[in-house]
């Protein structure tokens, strides 16, 4: 007797919750004339909701202990690794080999790993203490750029996401990211592993959608702070710049498709989502105490 | 206006300075400045010469050449030939070494630079002598140290330098722009194209005659003057890989628009609208030298001015009396007298820019107050200025004003004067005033600004990075991290 598969709806993943798109719209993509699923079509409404999510998020996720925000990042390897299996099929039905799909499920999990590592450093590298010329406390700190879009690679559905997601997480920021055209699929089931990942809803939001579309969304919307454009498109690239100008959102163009080199791996994928913070203060001089900074 | 009894002491008639003014007898300004391009001043192509003044007298002071297009082109090739055949073949160690030169020779005519500064912007000589100068030859000295030390700046990433750098600086500390913008890049193994503001540009062209004395290769630095339309040409120029500009947000954002088709890298040093919050356990007195510092210092021209005061209710009433004795004994007039708190307002364009503002304070319905002083006769003059009964949504608590006109509003909690501070576009500076360590620390890390003065206002640093979050613009000047954005790296 041959049972009959249950097929999966792909969702978007706003807030924490998994709603299907307001415009009610979707589309097909296909992978060898078959498709793949139907995948929702978000719209510039989805964006909005998406934006206010992220916002409210953001504040209390970058005032996680930085410690705690390792540990978060650390989770969604663990449950990456748990649901290794549906990656491995999802990416095979998407048009990879095993050997491939295994690859880039094995290296995202690392990824995500790698910047885990990092949330409680990268401040360390990056802040300094300032010897300024007069009594004063004088340091420079990292702060995160607040609220980021990512426009994720077009042609590394799991991988290019999770290396552009997992850096401006850990700097502490929150962020919304259109998923690959056309490679979907991994994208909503990695909503699935940061919801069950003690990931706190709106840090993370993930749309599927048309690239074009949504893209000057992102670059006018006024309560994104920052955009991350991981593609080649220079006509897009131009528009993006320019639709940034009005509040002056910092863009930040990562077109290296090669996710395996450590072009994707270094810490200055955390910093370009930083604002340096300088703080003065002055050191009191009453006797000769002796000793100072 | 306040009555009498509201003021404790009287200054402007129970106390009297005699003036001590600054001589200007050393200096040597030339009746004609031209374009400083490959190490010889030369005369504009365009043929056009433009006036600057002394906004205390409006007397002239010399005829400024304007750059036209083919000005910026020829000073672009310079910069291009030298980067190409001189300075990027030159080590950290002998570049460094030349911007050691332009810091002594700065010391040595330091005092030259400072009267020709308050002669040329209005700024009280005591600034000038103790603050832009000073200040100035300090970041060629910090700079310059670094030249040789790069890869220890930016470990395993292989800093290289970018090429051609656009600097575009403001009027409002016309030297000490100069050096935040040619010191860096110069250590970094930049070449530079730099353009004064229209009404200050005396002192970046003595700038150039120092850079002559020192023997720095021909080209290395040039410097064009000239109005908006000379500084677009640079901006626009295919040859130029760096654009760094200080100014108001409304051009930078028109600079970001003209490169947002390029490859070129900014870095854009924009306007503010910083909040200055006084809790009722500050330390009252020092804290009103803040409020003063903060806005009134170089007449209010300061993208980091201390423009939106909170005064936490408990303490408003005593603040407020202290303030405004404190703004009686301010001195306003005559920069080069070594009395002189506030100078000269910059030019006519900005006077009118104030006085609109005022204006619309008033319409708004904000209580103004300004104390009794008396004002040369001819110059461009406001008097220190504040404003009560401000709303939040008010233009004169929104928009950056650059003059000496202070937007002052209450609070009770922590909370509701973060929302309020933070509730602006702009996010360069914030000032804290209190005695606890951790509300200080509370505060600071929860303002929105790149820089963030805790029981002090308005101090700055060769060392220490400046720059903005948000609209206040993006990349940083000073210390460490301001090499970063003369540089590009491997990784």
């Amino acid at each position: 007797m041959s049972r009959i598969e249950v097929l999966k709806t792909y969702k978007i993943y706003i807030g924490g919750a998994f709603p299907r798109t307001e415009s009610g719209r979707f589309y097909q993509p296909k992978q060898k004339g078959k498709v793949i699923g139907n995948i929702c079509l978000s719209s510039r409404k989805d964006v909005r909701n998406a934006v206010v999510a992220a916002r409210k998020a953001q504040g209390p996720w970058a005032n996680r202990t930085a410690y705690n925000r390792s540990q978060v990042l650390y989770r969604i390897a663990e449950i990456l690794e748990g649901r290794k299996a549906q990656f491995v099929e999802e990416l095979m039905t998407q048009g990879s080999t095993k050997v491939k799909a295994v690859t880039e499920v094995d290296l995202s999990i690392d990824r995500m790993i790698y910047f885990a590592g990092w949330c409680d450093k990268y401040n360390q590298i990056f802040s300094s203490v300032n010897p300024v010329s007069g009594s004063f406390f004088n340091f420079s700190s990292m702060e995160p750029t607040g609220v980021v879009g990512i426009i994720a690679n077009q042609d590394s559905g799991l991988l290019g996401l999770v290396s552009a997601i997992a850096p401006i997480i850990a700097g502490g920021n929150s962020c919304i990211a259109i998923a690959a055209e056309n490679l979907p699929l991994c994208a909503v089931t990695f909503a699935e592993v940061l919801a069950t990942s003690d990931v706190p809803g709106g840090v993370v939001n993930i749309l599927t959608g048309d690239k074009k579309e949504l893209l000057p969304h992102f670059g006018t919307h006024k309560d994104i702070n920052a955009v991350l454009y991981c593609d080649g498109d220079q006509k897009e690239i131009t528009q993006l710049r320019t639709d940034a100008v009005d509040n002056l959102k910092r863009i930040v163009v990562k077109s290296e498709g090669d996710f395996e080199s450590n072009a994707w791996e270094n810490p200055y994928l955390i910093q370009s989502f930083q604002e340096t913070k300088t703080t003065w203060h002055p050191i009191e001089h009453i006797a000769a105490a002796g000793s100072g900074y | 206006m306040a009555k009498k009894k509201d003021i404790a002491i009287d200054y402007s008639s129970d106390w009297n300075f005699a003036p001590a003014p600054e001589s200007t007898a050393h200096i040597k300004l030339k009746k004609k400045y031209d374009l400083f391009i490959d190490g010889k001043f030369v005369k504009p192509k365009s043929g056009k010469y433009f006036e600057t003044i002394n906004p205390a007298t409006e007397e002239k002071l010399a005829d400024v050449a304007e750059a036209n297009k083919a000005d910026v082109d020829a000073a672009v090739k310079a910069a291009r030939k030298a980067y190409d055949n001189e300075w990027s073949k030159l080590s950290g160690k002998e570049r460094g070494k030349y911007i050691y030169r332009i810091a002594r020779l700065i010391q040595e005519k330091a005092r030259e630079f400072a009267v020709i500064e308050s002669l040329d912007g209005g700024k009280p000589i005591r600034e000038s002598r103790d603050i832009d100068i000073p200040l100035a030859a300090a970041h060629f000295f910090y700079y310059a140290g670094w030249a040789d030390k790069l890869e220890y700046a930016f470990p395993n990433r292989k800093p290289q330098s970018l090429g051609v750098a656009g600097q575009i600086t403001p009027w409002n500390f016309p030297m000490l722009m100069a050096a935040w913008k040619i010191a860096p890049a110069l250590a970094a193994g930049n070449t530079v194209v730099l353009k004064p503001a229209e009404t200050t540009p005396l002192t970046a062209l003595k700038l150039a005659e120092i850079i002559q004395e020192a023997g720095l290769p021909d080209g290395v630095v040039n410097i064009v003057t000239g109005y908006g339309e000379t500084g677009s040409h640079i901006v626009n120029h295919k040859d130029v890989d760096k654009i760094a500009f200080t100014g108001s947000t409304g051009v930078g954002k028109i600079i970001m628009k003209a490169i947002a088709g390029t490859n070129k890298k900014s870095t854009m040093e924009l306007g503010g609208k910083a909040a200055n919050i006084i809790f009722e356990d500050a330390p009252i007195d020092q804290a009103v030298e803040g409020i003063i510092n903060g806005i009134f210092f170089n007449q209010g021209h300061v993208c980091c001015a201390g423009s939106r005061l909170y005064i936490q209710e408990s303490v408003y009433d005593i603040v407020m009396r202290k303030l405004k004795d404190r703004m009686q004994a301010l001195v306003v007039g005559d920069p080069m007298d070594k009395n002189t708190d506030i100078g000269a307002i910059n030019s006519k364009k900005q006077l009118k820019v104030i006085e609109d503002y005022i204006k619309i304070g008033k319409k708004e319905g904000a209580t103004v107050y300004q104390p009794k002083c008396a004002m040369p006769k001819k110059g461009y003059w406001v008097p220190p200025t504040l404003f009560t009964d401000v709303a939040q949504s008010n233009r004169i608590s929104q928009e950056e004003i650059f003059g000496p006109v202070l937007a002052i509003q209450t609070f009770r909690t922590v909370s509701e004067v973060l929302a309020k501070a933070n509730n602006t576009p702009f996010g360069l500076s914030a000032g804290v005033w209190t005695d606890k360590g951790s509300k200080i620390f509370n505060m600071t890390t929860k303002l929105n600004a790149g820089i963030v003065w805790a029981n002090t206002f308005n101090k700055f640093d060769p060392a220490s990075p400046f720059g903005g979050y948000k609209e206040s613009g993006h990349g940083r000047e000073g210390g460490l991290h301001g090499l970063e954005p003369y540089l590009k790296f491997d990784a």
